[in-house]
């Protein structure tokens, strides 16, 4: 299994990171809190932690921690737009419930 | 589901916890919102718009802004920045063609009756915060909001007060000047002076500053608030109208032809020559104008603000070459004409890749970022972290991570906590450090007992957890209860007695035993739902067991006596499952009994005593 990205979601990273000037690829975590269990991070990283597993997924480098990885797996990330607002979205096949917002979720 | 963006390393957000900052240019002419979204700053449209003119129209049944006003539309409050936080004394009402009130603060008057220009302006600031928070479907949590360097305390005060009443929370009020120094990152320079030249509609700006040790301090301020690239366009329409032979008499006229001129003057930014044909009373005209046939007539305009810039200087007593960089502001600094004069004058090249219109604007937003504490600034990489998360231990055997690994210190985080049973008066707060899933693999740092806590049904009680460590990595947890305000703490040291090796077996144990740990979790937080719903269910059946058959209270002590001994089987699906039938065979129980007090509360009371 891995964590993927779509074309879209990569070209928007590949952009971000660039006008970010600095950043190795992004970091895709959980963390436990929020109105339904777990609730997922988005974040640039600048340097990667040895224990963080690595995938790559048009040519951007995707890493995440291996306590996280439980939570993630075969998640695939893509870019949205809904109604004015664009931003990523997880499409994570481990995910039983989410709260109404979609910030958080169970397994 | 909501959609994300990337945040800085260690900076994600708790869900409904996102801080959305904006920031706002509040312009003469025309106003901007920003944010910084993914790493980037970027500006929120209206409707496509990128400008939003800062004009108001107040009609009887409604306020209308910017963009929104038609254009036939007349009584539009134009440029009220000129007005704001002024007396009647301070200007020359001849200048400004409203009916002002009959007292020495300044009022306008509308069809909604007399406004101040913190009203006018606040309507402004609210077309601009319903922008943002149409385009993140969510709140905003603050704003900087753009000032010029010379307004003076009350005109800021004012225009504070007018980001309260549109409901803003105003993160901090920055310089103009300022705010386009940090879009060109300028902040991360060791020090520096710069000059900001700034060329709007109807305003011209000069202001130096100075960057040391982290802040900006404006040095210099000189300008001229009528004289702006409206005053370019006017120069080329007086060139037209001798050139072409073109009839301007009337006001139509007049505006149409100001509106012509306006776009020549955006073509010749771009390029040497202007060859359209152009309609204009009926008629077509092919006009031809080349930027060296007309840019001589530019050269006074130009002229008077090198003059600024050079009483700008004399004041903070400053040479050319003691500047070290110049940035354009202003839609008509990307005229060529002021450009190369620029150039030369300061003789270096100037900071003009960002879209002169809009820097203000991105600065506004990156300072909001940077205030509401979602960036990362270099020099916090070399401050200490939390080597391994804080948290207390939950219902169910279960972490409850309050501070995460990785950190950085002094923090300090708040959750709130519930009673599991009715009645419950008293929590235990057991503090753990670890990665693990289940209390007992994580280091127990310390515990304490909230006592007094006043009975109340489980789930009411509120008890607020805080976690604080300070920079020296002590930690304090204090628990205080909502009602009571009863405050219960602890002092510890979480660092002590604990070497690298042991952190790092810690963090390696809770790689490995990720998917055990999750199982753990799920099933744990499985039993906990469960055991809440069999003693729901049981205290219903002790209070309300006449309004079942004999047949339902079977089938439901069926399901609860199954469900019961599920849960020492600990297989999940099967718990779920079994949770899942006694939710459904008492479902018509929950029904009885809403009906019946709802029934209870309406019975024999009249429809006004309902209503109360």
């Amino acid at each position: 299994m891995a964590v993927t990205l779509t074309k879209k979601a990569a070209d928007r990273v590949e952009k971000y990171l660039a006008s970010r000037g600095k950043g190795i690829g992004l970091k895709l975590g959980v963390k436990t809190t929020g109105c339904s269990g777990m609730a997922y991070t988005l974040e640039f990283l600048d340097e990667p932690n040895p224990e963080d597993q690595v995938f790559e997924s048009f040519d951007i480098k995707i890493f995440v921690d291996p306590k996280s990885l439980v939570y993630i797996d075969g998640t695939e990330l893509d870019f949205a737009r809904e109604g004015l607002n664009e931003g990523f979205k997880f499409n994570n096949p481990n995910v039983k419930d989410e709260c109404g917002c979609g910030e958080s979720f169970t397994v | 589901m909501a959609l994300l963006q990337i945040s800085e390393p260690g900076k994600s957000t708790d869900p409904h916890n996102r801080k959305l900052t904006i920031g706002i240019d509040l312009g003469t002419t025309n106003s901007l919102v920003a944010s910084v979204i993914s790493g980037e700053a970027k500006i929120l449209e209206d409707n496509n718009y990128r400008l939003i003119p800062s004009r108001v129209l107040y009609e009887q049944d409604q306020i209308l802004v910017g963009n929104d006003i038609p254009s036939h539309a007349v009584s539009i409050i134009n440029s009220v920045k000129r007005l704001i936080g002024k007396k009647k004394d301070d200007i020359n009402a001849n200048d400004i063609a409203l009916d002002l009130a009959d007292s020495n603060d300044i009022f306008i008057q509308t069809p909604q009756g007399f406004k101040s220009p913190i009203q006018v302006s606040s309507d402004i600031l609210k077309k601009l915060k319903k922008i943002a928070s149409d385009y993140f479907g969510d709140e905003i949590y603050g704003a900087v909001i753009t000032v010029p360097a010379y307004f003076n305390e009350g005109q800021r005060q004012a225009t504070k007060e007018a980001a309260k009443l549109a409901g803003i929370d105003v993160l901090r009020l920055i310089n103009e000047p300022t705010a386009a120094a940090y879009a060109y990152g300028l902040d991360t320079k060791k020090e520096g002076v710069f000059v900001v030249y700034d060329l709007g509609g109807g305003t011209f700006d000069i202001s130096i500053l100075q960057f040391n040790q982290g802040v900006f301090e404006v040095i210099a301020t000189n300008g001229n608030s009528s004289l702006g690239g409206d005053d370019f366009d006017q120069i080329i329409k007086n060139y037209l109208i001798n050139k072409y032979q073109l009839n301007s008499q009337g006001l139509e006229e007049q505006a149409h032809l100001n509106l012509i001129a306006k776009y020549i003057k955006e073509k010749l930014s771009s390029q040497n020559t202007f060859n359209e044909t152009i309609k204009f009373n009926n008629q077509n005209y092919q006009i031809d104008i080349s930027l060296s046939e007309i840019e001589e007539s530019f050269i006074p305009l130009v002229d008077k603000t090198i003059q600024c810039v050079k009483n700008a200087l004399n004041d903070a007593n400053l040479s050319i070459d003691e500047i070290d960089g110049v940035i354009m502001v202003g839609g008509s600094t990307r005229m060529p004409t002021i450009q190369n004069h620029m150039k030369q004058f300061f003789n270096q090249d100037l900071l003009n890749d960002l879209n002169p219109d809009e820097v203000v604007a991105i600065g506004a937003a990156r300072q909001a970022f940077v205030l509401s504490g979602q960036a990362v600034d270099d020099d916090t990489l070399l401050l200490d972290v939390t080597p391994l998360s804080l948290g207390i231990e939950t219902m169910g055997d279960l972490v409850e991570r309050i501070i995460p690994r990785n950190s950085t210190i002094p923090i300090a985080k708040a959750q709130e906590f519930t009673t599991y049973k009715d009645g419950q008066t008293m929590m235990k707060i057991h503090v753990v450090q670890g990665e693990r899933e289940k209390v007992s693999e994580n280091r127990s740092l310390g515990e304490f007992v909230v006592k007094d806590i006043p009975p109340m049904p489980a789930g009411a009680a509120k008890i607020k957890v805080t976690f604080q460590v300070d920079a020296d990595s002590l930690l304090t947890v204090s628990a205080e209860e909502q009602t009571t305000g009863t405050k219960t703490s602890i002092e510890i040291k979480p660092s002590y007695s604990i070497n690298e090796n042991e952190i790092r077996k810690m963090l390696e144990d809770s790689f490995t035993n990720a998917e055990d740990d999750k199982k753990f979790r799920s099933l744990a937080e499985l039993i906990i739902d469960a055991n809440q719903i069999l003693e729901l269910t049981e205290k219903a059946l002790h209070n309300d067991q006449q309004l079942l058959s004999d047949h339902e209270k079977t089938t439901i002590e069926k399901c609860m006596n199954n469900l019961k001994s599920e849960i020492t089987k600990k297989n999940p699906s099967k718990i779920k499952q079994v949770t899942d039938e006694l939710n459904n065979a008492s479902m018509s129980f929950a029904q009885k009994r809403m009906d019946r007090s709802i029934h209870s509360a309406l019975t024999g009371k009249n429809i006004n005593e309902i209503n109360k």
